[in-house]
């Protein structure tokens, strides 16, 4: 059994929480050892909502070490740009092309990074960044708190194995329309 | 059968395995969910305390009465409940009491960064640490075993990254030992439960007897281990930074600690003779390190690790290298490009009522006592509208100590409801009491909003949802005594300020209840408002208020829809009327 170490990136409110809870619960329906760490400080209040999955044989630390995530899921395109000195080499980034300001930002003091240079600063270790209009499609199906789901879709057809154990968790999850999405 | 657990749900779990039959606490992060957990199990009972020290007692007498109990609190809360454990530790109990206490490494959400196995030495109680959720589940068990086996109350201690981590937990279909039919009479007993003086020279040597029986059952239990490996490194560790170690010294033989109050020291000289180096890999104080020392031990420890945050993998692995423990590994290439990435500071919500009084009080240019909770972050800029912060309850007193020391600024304490109730009414007796002038202000969002809107005695339900009297602060502090009494909505910002004044002018004591529901709790949305392009002159005023929403654009603000509350507290600051009211 391969390790495989997830980071995954948000701001409070996007859904990352749910996400992370469902990618932890594949994880052991495949027969892994899994380790979750959830890190934030007050994310409720629009703050910044970190997640390690790892998927082992047999896992110590909940926390994934720098240099070591085979994929990073950001959940917004800043919080993709922070982590990745995270990721090892050829590892793969899905970002979904959504941005919230913070609120420096919007005060006027500091300026938000253009995707072009959150790709470059995430192609420095991964192999490829995948955009994914993720809050379109959660909006589009009625919900943009399901982003998660939809990352989640589009990781499961990235790492293959078994459909039925992913379908399976989601369903017991997250809303039925967002299953069928994933099918 | 596996179920992925946090930690917390872990130690709910186990407790309820155990037969624990009544649990109190004050939330506190990281430890809230371990009561809201365990508060959803059949049979127990389960009490959200007005504070810590109310929760112990509330489970010592439990313990007293014969059933088992636990008191759950963060790192923080066992100073406020200290002067309790310290009792129980010299009377002993009826049945188990466990108290689990969770430290906050980095401060994740906490004003300081105290190691609580300081604790476990000062008062003489023996702590046990866990290091994944199986073992949070287990280690309850364990520990109320041992507090009946020793007649002591025994901490359990988390942290951060145990009590929000989750991993595989072990679930059967086992069920708690069923409750006893009837309770037998409260068994009396003065010489051991009434700590008189001379009843408490009594107890003190049964305190030390029982550390040296507890020495000697550290040395036996199973949780204490060596694990053999490679000679030349001996890695000892407990908690979560044993499984950082595990990954960073695959190699080493390991002392893997269970129980960290009081130590193995045979376990520990076996250990010793058996490794070269022995290196303490330990978050915050040296606290293992020094026991070591001073058994005459050499051992490297602090001079390696730092003393201060949170430990990760990444960390202990590179503090490693540079000891020249181990080899640097193999790295992908390093990250040459910079960019700029502006940080993500937590906010008060769009439409929170907080920012309706902080605003006005900015506007008085008054000198601001804080207290913990989310208006806390009323200090932050551009708001900054608070000026001192130090522990829960603490506005009140310092507001009165600044005010006798006679500067001429005008003060205000401002403390939340749950705050209030936790440690806020002594010192408001003592504003009136010793002729104080100063105004509190009690921002009341009938929740306990910061830690997870947990219920308290102030909103009229228990944690386990049932209905219940309602503590009201304004009968609260008439009763007290307290004359000069005003209740308003920040959101109507004139009557506040006018308000304010009055109580400013008085020489009388006073208190004000600012009341607006927390709207992340309430759910209350209202239309945005829409700023007209051709009035705005883009000064900037409303954006002092610290509203997500408002963007400034090049030529005008702009109030983002999706996060927009509809509070309306923008359309009234707006000295041009260019924000309109929908
Ligand atoms: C002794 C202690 N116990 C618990 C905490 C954690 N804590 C910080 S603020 C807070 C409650 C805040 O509630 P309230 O005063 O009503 O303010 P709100 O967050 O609702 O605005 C709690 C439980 C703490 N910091 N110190
Ligand atoms: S959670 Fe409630 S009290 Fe806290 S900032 Fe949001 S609205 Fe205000
Ligand atoms: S109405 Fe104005 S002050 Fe209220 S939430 Fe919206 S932007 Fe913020």
């Amino acid at each position: 059994m391969k390790n495989i170490d997830f980071l995954m990136a948000g701001v409070g409110g996007q859904g990352t929480i749910l996400a992370s809870n469902i990618l932890a619960e594949v994880g052991l329906q495949l027969g892994y050892d899994v380790k979750k760490a959830e890190v934030h400080g007050m994310a409720q209040r629009g703050g910044q909502v970190d997640s390690h999955i790892r998927w082992g044989e047999k896992g110590y630390s909940p926390l994934v070490e720098e240099n070591n995530a085979d994929y990073m899921i950001g959940f917004e395109m800043l919080e993709a740009a922070r982590f990745p000195h995270f990721l090892k080499a050829h590892s793969l980034a899905l970002v979904n092309d959504y941005r919230i300001n913070p609120p420096l930002v919007n005060l006027g003091k500091a300026t938000y990074p253009s995707k072009k240079e959150i790709e470059t600063l995430i192609l420095e270790r991964a192999d490829k960044v995948l955009w994914i209009e993720g809050t379109g499609i959660a909006k589009n199906l009625g919900n943009p708190a399901m982003v998660g789901v939809v990352m989640l879709g589009a990781l499961s057809t990235l790492i293959g194995g078994d459909r039925e154990a992913w379908l399976d968790v989601v369903g017991r999850m997250v809303p039925q329309k967002f299953v069928e999405l994933n099918k | 059968m596996k179920k992925l657990m946090t930690g917390n749900e872990a130690f709910a779990y186990g407790a309820y395995l155990a037969g624990v039959r009544v649990g109190a606490a004050y939330p506190g992060t990281p430890s809230s969910e371990i009561l809201a957990n365990y508060a959803k199990y059949p049979g127990v009972f389960a009490e959200w305390s007005p504070n810590e020290k109310v929760s112990l007692d509330v489970a010592i007498g439990a313990s007293y009465a014969g059933t088992r109990a636990m008191s759950t609190m963060k790192h923080v809360g066992l100073n406020v409940a200290a002067d309790s454990l310290f009792y129980a530790v010299y009377t002993g109990l009826k049945a188990g009491l466990v108290i689990v206490c969770a430290d906050d490494p980095n401060m994740h959400s906490s004003q300081n960064e105290q190691d609580n196995r300081n604790y476990a030495k000062f008062a003489k109680c023996p702590m046990i640490e866990p290091s994944d959720s199986e073992e949070a589940k287990q280690f309850v068990g364990l520990a109320l075993d041992m507090s009946e086996q020793f007649d002591t109350p025994v901490i359990v201690r988390s942290v951060t990254r145990l009590s929000h981590s989750s991993t595989p937990v072990e679930v059967t279909d086992q069920e708690p030992p069923p409750p006893p039919e009837e309770l037998p009479a409260y068994e009396r007993n003065a010489q051991q439960f009434v700590m008189v003086p001379a009843n408490a020279r009594r107890r003190h040597p049964v305190v030390e007897e029982r550390l040296k029986q507890l020495a000697e059952f550290a040395d036996s239990t199973p949780i204490n281990y060596i694990e053999p490996g490679d000679s030349k490194l001996g890695i000892v560790s407990a908690g979560v930074s044993y499984h950082y170690a595990r990954e960073v010294f695959p190699d080493a033989t390991f002392l893997k600690l269970g129980m960290v109050y009081p130590l193995p020291e045979k376990l520990i000289r076996k250990f010793a003779d058996q490794v070269e180096t022995i290196v303490v890999v330990e978050e915050l104080d040296p606290f293992l390190e020094e026991h070591l020392k001073l058994m005459g031990l050499e051992v490297r420890g602090k001079d390696i690790f730092p003393i201060l945050g949170e430990f990760s993998p990444s960390l202990v692995r590179s503090c490693a290298v540079e000891a020249g423990l181990i080899e640097a590994p193999e790295a992908p290439p390093e990250i040459k490009s910079s960019l700029d990435r502006p940080m993500r500071p937590p906010m008060l919500c769009p439409g929170c009522g907080h920012r309706a009084l902080f605003h006005v009080l900015r506007e008085a240019g008054v000198v601001v006592t804080g207290d913990i909770g989310c208006y806390t972050l009323a200090f932050a800029p551009p708001l900054s509208a608070m000026h001192t912060t130090g522990c829960m309850g603490a506005s009140i007193g310092v507001a009165h100590g600044i005010d006798k020391a006679g500067v001429k600024d005008d003060v205000v304490a401002v403390l939340g409801d749950s705050t209030f109730l936790h440690s806020g009414v002594h010192p408001i007796i003592d504003v009136l009491y010793n002729q104080g002038s100063s105004t509190t202000i009690i921002s009341d969002n009938n929740a306990t909003a910061m830690t997870g809107f947990q219920e308290h005695p102030g909103t009229g339900k228990t944690i386990q949802g049932r209905e219940t009297k309602v503590v009201d602060p304004e009968k609260l502090v008439r009763g007290i005594g307290y004359e000069k009494v005003d209740i308003c909505d920040p959101y109507d910002i004139d009557k506040m300020e006018e308000i304010l004044q009055d109580h400013l002018k008085s020489e009388e004591p006073s208190v004000i209840i600012a009341r607006h529901p927390c709207v992340l709790s309430t759910r209350e949305k209202h239309t945005p408002p829409e700023v007209d392009p051709e009035i705005c002159i883009n000064c900037g005023i409303c954006l002092d208020i610290a509203c997500s929403p408002l963007v400034q654009e090049e030529d005008h603000v702009r109030i983002d829809t999706l996060l927009c509350n509809g509070c309306g507290l923008c359309v009234k600051v707006c000295p041009q009327e260019a924000i309109i009211e929908k």
